[in-house]
C-alpha cells in the first residue's frame, strides 16, 4: 500500500488486514502508556481545506500516539486564503519533508492529484474529498461493524463481514462516507442497501454494489431483504444542497429520520451508526443518537485505532522518501 | 537439536529459572512471537508440572517497538497478551528461540516497560547463535550454537511447524554462477522460507 485514495484501492485480503492491525493499535490503546515508539521522526501533515473535528483530531491523535511528528494545516489562516495553489502548497510540504499527507478537500479527485502529480514524494491518504470518497471513515466503520457483529479483540481476526446486513440512510447523493462504504463493505461481503428519497441517490446508482430503496419503514422491519444488522444514518449535507432536494426538514425527518418508533422495528442486535456530525432532529433523533444501540461515539474511538493501522501500514516499512537516517 | 534436545534444554531451563527465583513466587512467562510464545507455553508447563503452582504467561509483540521497521518490508503484527496480574513487582521471564544480534530483545524491554515495572526481566533463549549487536546477555540459554553471521537457524516447533527440530542452514556461497547458486539452493532439503517466518533472530 503505497497511498489511501479509495476504499476501492483495497482487496478483501488488504482490508481484513487493516482491520486485523487496528484490532492490535486498539489493545494499545487500552494500555496505562498508549504512545508507541514505532513511527518517531517521521512527520504527517494534516493538510485540511475543509472543515472537520473528527478526522481531523483522530489523525492528529492516532500519528501522535504512533511518536509521528504532527503538522496541521487548514486552509483558514493559511496563504490558500491568499489564493495559493494546491500545487504550490503541496510543494511546500515536500520541501518541509512530509512523510505522510493526510488530505481533506472540497473537490472530489484533490487526493489524487497530490498523489500522482509528483509534487512530494511521501504517502497520501484521502481524509475526504468533495463528494467523492473517505476510505478511512469507511475502514473505521467496517471495523466497528465486525467488533460488535463478528466479535471482538482475536476473536475477528482474519474474518469478514460476509452475510451482514447494512442499511445506509439518508443524503446518499452528498455523502463520501456512503460512497467508500459501498465499496468496502462490499468487498467485505456484506450486502448494502441504500435508502434515500429519489432526489438524493446519485446518478448511475444501479452500477454500484448495492440495492436501493425508498421505503425506510420496509428496509427497518426486513421486509425488502431480510433483517438488518446494522443501520447506519448519513447527515444531511445542507452546506452542499443547491437546490431543493426535499419540500421541507419536518417532511425529510418523518419520512426518512431514525426515531423512538422506526428504532423499535429494529431486530434486538442491530446497532445504530452515524460518521458525525449528527443534525439530532433531522436524520435522528436523540432518543436513536442516545441508545445503547447507538455506537456513535465508540466510532469515534475506533476511528483513532483505524487510522494508527493505516498510517503503520503506510509509513513503516522501507523508506520511499528517501530521508533514512 | 532434535525433540528429544529440546524438551531437555526446556527442563533444564525450568529447573534454572526455578533455583535462580528460589520457587514460582511472583514469576510470569512471556514469549516473543511467534516461536517464542510457543516455548513460553511449554516453559509454563514444565514449570507447573516441577512447582505444582500456576505460573502465569503470555506474549509480548515487539514490532512497534523495533529499530529496524524502516528497513524491512512492512512487518505484520502480532497479538500481545498480558497475564491478568499484569507484569508490576513481577519477575518476568522473556522467552525467544534465537537470541542473535539482541534488537528484538532491546525492542521487548522497551515494549515491557510499557506495561509496567518488573521487579526483576530475566531472558530465556533455546538457542544463543552469538553475535550480538548490543550488550545483552541470555540468562537461561538452551544451546549456544556457534555460527558464522551467513548462516541461518531454523527453529520448528511442533505446534506451528509439525515438529521439533533446530538446524543450522548452510548459505548459497553468492560467488558461485547463478545457476550453481540456485541449484545449490534446490540441493537444500528444507525450503527457504520468510525470514521472520522461520523464527530466526
Amino acid at each position: 500500500m503505497r497511498h489511501l485514495l479509495s476504499a476501492a484501492d483495497l482487496d478483501r485480503d488488504t482490508a481484513v488486514h487493516v482491520l486485523d492491525v487496528a484490532e492490535q493499535m486498539a489493545a494499545t490503546q487500552r494500555r496505562e502508556i498508549k504512545k508507541l515508539p514505532t513511527l518517531r521522526g517521521r512527520t504527517v501533515v494534516n493538510l485540511f481545506f475543509e472543515d472537520s473535528t473528527r478526522t481531523r483530531i483522530s489523525f492528529e491523535a492516532a500519528a501522535k500516539r504512533l511518536s509521528a511528528d504532527v503538522i496541521n494545516f487548514s486552509a483558514k489562516g493559511s496563504s490558500v486564503s491568499k489564493g495559493e495553489s494546491l500545487k504550490d502548497t503541496a510543494l511546500t510540504l515536500e520541501a518541509m519533508g512530509a512523510d505522510a499527507v493526510v488530505v481533506r478537500h472540497s473537490a472530489s479527485g484533490a487526493p489524487h492529484r497530490l498523489a500522482h502529480a509528483g509534487w512530494i514524494r511521501g504517502a497520501v491518504v484521502n481524509a475526504g474529498d468533495g463528494t467523492h470518497e473517505h476510505p478511512t471513515q469507511a475502514l473505521l466503520d467496517a471495523f466497528t461493524l465486525r467488533r460488535h457483529l463478528v466479535g471482538a479483540d482475536g476473536a475477528s481476526r482474519g474474518r469478514d463481514l460476509a452475510g451482514k446486513r447494512v442499511a445506509i440512510v439518508g443524503d446518499v447523493l452528498h455523502s463520501r462516507v456512503a460512497r467508500s462504504n459501498v465499496l468496502l463493505l462490499g468487498r467485505l461481503g456484506a450486502e448494502v442497501t441504500l435508502v434515500a428519497p429519489p432526489t438524493l441517490l446519485p446518478v448511475g446508482v444501479d452500477g454500484w454494489p448495492c440495492t436501493t430503496s425508498y421505503d425506510l419503514d420496509a428496509v427497518l422491519a426486513g421486509r425488502t431483504s431480510g433483517p438488518l444488522d446494522a443501520v447506519m444514518m448519513l447527515r444531511v449535507q445542507a452546506e452542499r444542497m443547491n437546490a431543493a432536494y426535499f419540500p421541507s426538514a419536518r417532511e425529510y425527518s418523518r419520512r426518512y429520520g431514525l426515531d423512538a418508533r422506526r428504532l423499535a422495528l429494529l431486530p434486538e442486535h442491530t446497532i445504530v451508526m452515524h460518521p458525525g456530525p449528527m443534525n439530532r432532529g433531522l436524520e435522528i433523533s436523540a432518543e436513536a443518537a442516545d441508545s445503547p444501540r447507538s455506537t456513535i461515539v465508540e466510532q469515534v474511538s475506533n476511528g483513532v485505532a483505524v487510522r494508527m493501522a493505516v498510517l503503520y501500514l503506510l509509513l513503516s516499512g522501507e523508506s520511499v522518501s528517501g530521508g533514512n537516517p | 537439536m532434535e525433540a528429544g534436545d529440546i524438551r531437555r534444554a526446556l527442563t533444564r531451563i525450568a529447573h534454572e529459572v526455578l533455583e535462580r527465583n528460589r520457587g514460582s513466587a511472583d514469576l510470569v512467562v512471556l514469549g516473543i512471537p511467534t516461536r517464542g510464545v510457543t516455548l513460553a507455553r511449554r516453559l509454563a508447563a514444565r514449570l507447573r508440572e516441577i512447582e505444582d503452582a500456576e505460573i502465569p504467561v503470555g506474549s509480548l509483540d515487539v514490532t512497534m517497538h523495533r529499530d529496524d521497521l524502516r528497513r524491512q518490508p512492512t512487518r505484520a503484527l502480532a497479538v500481545t497478551e498480558l497475564p491478568p496480574g499484569g507484569v508490576d513487582d513481577k519477575v518476568v521471564v522473556l522467552v525467544d528461540d534465537v537470541l542473535y544480534s539482541g534488537r528484538t530483545i532491546r525492542a521487548a524491554l522497551d515494549a515491557l516497560s510499557e506495561f509496567g515495572r518488573p521487579r526483576a526481566v530475566r531472558l530465556a533463549v533455546l538457542v544463543d547463535r552469538g553475535h550480538r549487536d548490543l550488550p545483552i546477555r541470555a540468562d537461561h540459554v538452551g544451546k549456544n550454537l556457534p555460527t558464522a553471521h551467513t548462516e541461518r537457524v531454523r527453529v520448528r516447533l511442533s505446534e506451528t511447524d509439525g515438529a521439533d527440530s533446530v538446524v543450522i542452514e548452510n548459505p548459497v556461497v553468492e560467488t558461485v554462477a547463478p545457476q550453481a547458486a540456485q541449484a545449490a539452493q534446490a540441493a537444500q532439503a528444507a525450503p527457504v522460507q520468510d525470514r521472520t517466518e522461520a523464527g530466526e533472530s
